[in-house]
């Protein structure tokens, strides 16, 4: 409890504004909580830490002399990306950050455990090995140097809405782009067809086309907003929207089966249209699209089941993890699951590392297995309290692509989350989704810290207090900005 | 290394990953309370400025959108007047077809508050009737500006 008694400098100063003068400045009552965000920040890094040493002290893999230098370098890491905020968005959420710090580190620490157990295993089997944990740890600087320069160059998020149509067109190119490229460059990896490899360098776009579609979307929403509202007939005590106003559900109904049947992922198709369902039910508060929505998504998935072999066995594997030839996966976590039980077997106490794709796909279940029903669920909490700083921030932003943008944003990592962790868990069928932070991934991490970046930019903007009533009278020159400001880090 | 140590750290990893939640909800209540305008209600501090703010609970303290697109949006009143309309830099941002460019402005006058139509479109309306010149707003009235609903809280 130490950590939150330390900055009640920090809130808000009593007897402020809003009443008769308000002659203070508003940045001097309005608090940008900063040091509440440095204080967690190293809270978290000793949560890591621990984690480390637990791995360690159990595994006796490593001198502990180390782990202070880890630790210490983490935070700096993190302090870096501090400082960014600090300097490019104040007044930004205090606890975005932390909670992100906090998930990657102990997602490092978790790759690093089922690296040992790997090495282990390829040792006895005679097989060459390289750990995971080193490249996770580059993607983390990446990311967050990526989260920096987002602050940087987007100093508003609203000049993102008039590259809307660019940033669609950018996104479905590239959600597209493994399907239709070559097997040479988009190779066919464990039987999706997600990547584009150059070289020694892999990455799956869709990431990106992520991001980009949702700014496409808020910002077509914003401006489309009736469209979706106009009332046609009324059914059964429903109010049905017209029939031509289905045309932009339809369209992105019609390219998350394409991505099913061309990519072979569900993950990324129910990740697609689950975004552009909610950001609908967002922008026009009826429910009736979420019906229509998932009325269209049960009928994809009954065709996509009996047309496709891979969506059969996939629900094959779900159905009977035990018997099925393609289930010995799922069986092994829930057995790991089960093994740690309520309390988990403590780190570095059980096996994670014989589910295979430990570190990618089923990490969730490595956590589970190691810190139990406890842990996973503290996990999951710290994901939802992310999604609510972002929807947080969605309520309190003053302009509505603001808010459709930071509501896009926060619910896409939830349904991520939700639809690994249900895959993992055994309650829906497993899809190829990584975990946000949690899981060994570059693409994947380094797109969602630019997610975090985005958040921490509208949330900027809707915590900072008004403009004085004088406003700015131009923004500088993009030109200008990028000469003056790329120096400065570092 | 002992059993008992390792049950007992075990243990205290778990309790300090809850702890760590905790800490950040923590942080979420007290945003909530300062996010809301409400004032912190800091033992010490309370006392001090509750004589100043008695007689003051009466003004409004913030501007709340009740209907439209933008509404739940809350607005500390600082003193400065707050510019509505579709314009970028307006305090209050409306994305709206019945809005216009530079369409209303509200503005403090000694204790009161009053709302200005800046030569809109549309109009603006304060509880029904249309606002000609700078025309007093009472707590919890609406003003309605095309299809946004804001009424002023204390």
């Amino acid at each position: 409890m130490a950590a939150t008694s330390t900055n009640p400098d920090n809130r808000e100063a009593p007897g402020g504004p809003g009443t008769g003068k308000g002659t203070g400045s508003a940045t001097s009552t309005t608090p940008t909580r900063r040091g509440t965000e440095l204080v967690l920040l190293a809270f978290a890094t000793v949560v890591v830490t621990c984690a480390l040493t637990l791995v360690n002290l159990n595994l006796e893999s490593q001198p502990p002399n180390q782990i202070l230098y880890y630790g210490v370098a983490f935070l700096a890491l993190f302090g870096l990306a501090h400082l960014a905020v600090r300097r490019w968005a104040p007044y930004a959420d205090p606890l975005i950050l932390p909670l992100v710090a906090f998930l990657n580190g102990l997602g490092l620490v978790l790759i690093h455990r089922i690296d040992i157990g790997n090495a282990a295993e390829a040792e006895r089997a005679g097989d060459a090995f390289s750990p995971a944990a080193p490249s996770q740890v580059f993607y983390t600087a990446l990311g967050l140097v990526l989260l920096a320069l987002v602050l940087v160059f987007v100093r508003d998020h609203r000049t993102l809405a008039k590259y809307s149509y660019t940033c669609g067109l950018v996104g479905l190119v590239a959600l597209a782009l493994p399907a239709v490229l070559p097997s040479m460059i988009a190779p066919n990896i464990n039987g999706a067809k997600l990547w584009i490899k150059l070289g020694p360098l892999s990455f799956q776009p869709a990431e990106l086309a992520k991001i980009l579609l949702l700014i496409f979307f808020a910002s077509f929403l914003v401006s489309k907003r009736e469209l979706f509202t106009t009332a046609g007939r009324r059914f059964l005590g429903i109010d049905l929207p017209r029939a031509r106003d289905l045309a932009p559900v339809l369209v992105a109904w019609a390219a998350s089966i394409g991505i099913v049947v061309l990519e072979r992922d569900l993950g990324t198709s129910l990740l697609f249209f689950g975004i552009v369902l909610v950001m609908i039910y967002i922008a026009t508060e009826r429910a009736v699209w979420i019906a229509i929505g998932l009325s269209l998504f049960a009928a994809g998935c009954l065709a996509a089941y009996s047309l496709f072999g891979h969506v059969q066995q996939r629900v094959d594997a779900w159905l009977n993890p035990m018997t099925s030839d393609s289930g010995y996966q799922l069986s092994e976590a829930l057995f790991g699951m089960a093994t740690g039980g309520i309390g988990g077997s403590g780190l570095g106490g059980g096996r994670p590392a014989i589910v295979p794709y430990a570190k990618n796909d089923f990490i969730l279940a490595a956590a589970a297995e190691e810190l139990g029903l406890l842990g996973l669920a503290a996990l999951l909490l710290v994901y939802l309290l992310l999604t609510a700083r972002g929807l947080r921030a969605a309520l309190a932003v003053r302009d509505s692509f603001g808010k459709l943008l930071a509501g896009g944003l926060g619910f896409a990592m939830l349904l991520q989350v939700f639809v690994i962790a249900g895959g993992v868990t055994g309650l829906i069928p497993l899809t190829g989704l990584t975990t946000p932070f949690l899981a060994a991934g570059g693409s994947s991490l380094v797109g969602n810290y630019v997610l975090v970046g985005l958040l921490l930019r509208i949330s900027d903007a809707s915590r900072r207090p008004q403009q004085p009533s004088k406003p700015q009278p131009q923004q500088p020159p993009i030109a200008e900005a990028h000469t003056e400001l790329v120096e400065r880090p570092r | 290394m002992s059993e008992l140590v390792i049950q007992l750290t075990r243990a205290g990893f778990l309790a300090l990953l809850w702890l760590f939640v905790l800490v950040a909800l923590r942080v979420v209540r007290s945003d909530l309370q300062s996010a809301s305008g409400l004032r912190m209600s800091v033992p010490g501090a309370g006392k001090k400025s509750g004589k100043q703010s008695r007689p003051k609970t009466k003004s409004p303290r913030q501007l709340v959108v009740t209907e439209g697109a933008l509404s739940g949006t809350r607005i500390t009143l600082e003193g400065r007047p707050i510019m509505i309309g579709r314009a970028d830099d307006s305090t209050l941002v409306l994305d709206d077809d019945y809005a216009s460019t530079r369409h209303a402005k509200l503005s403090i006058r000694g204790q009161d508050w009053y709302v200005e139509d800046l030569g809109s479109t549309n109009g603006t309306y304060l509880d029904r009737t249309k606002v000609t010149g700078p025309t007093k707003v009472p707590l919890g009235a609406p003003i309605k500006i095309g299809k946004t609903v804001i009424e002023l809280r204390s």
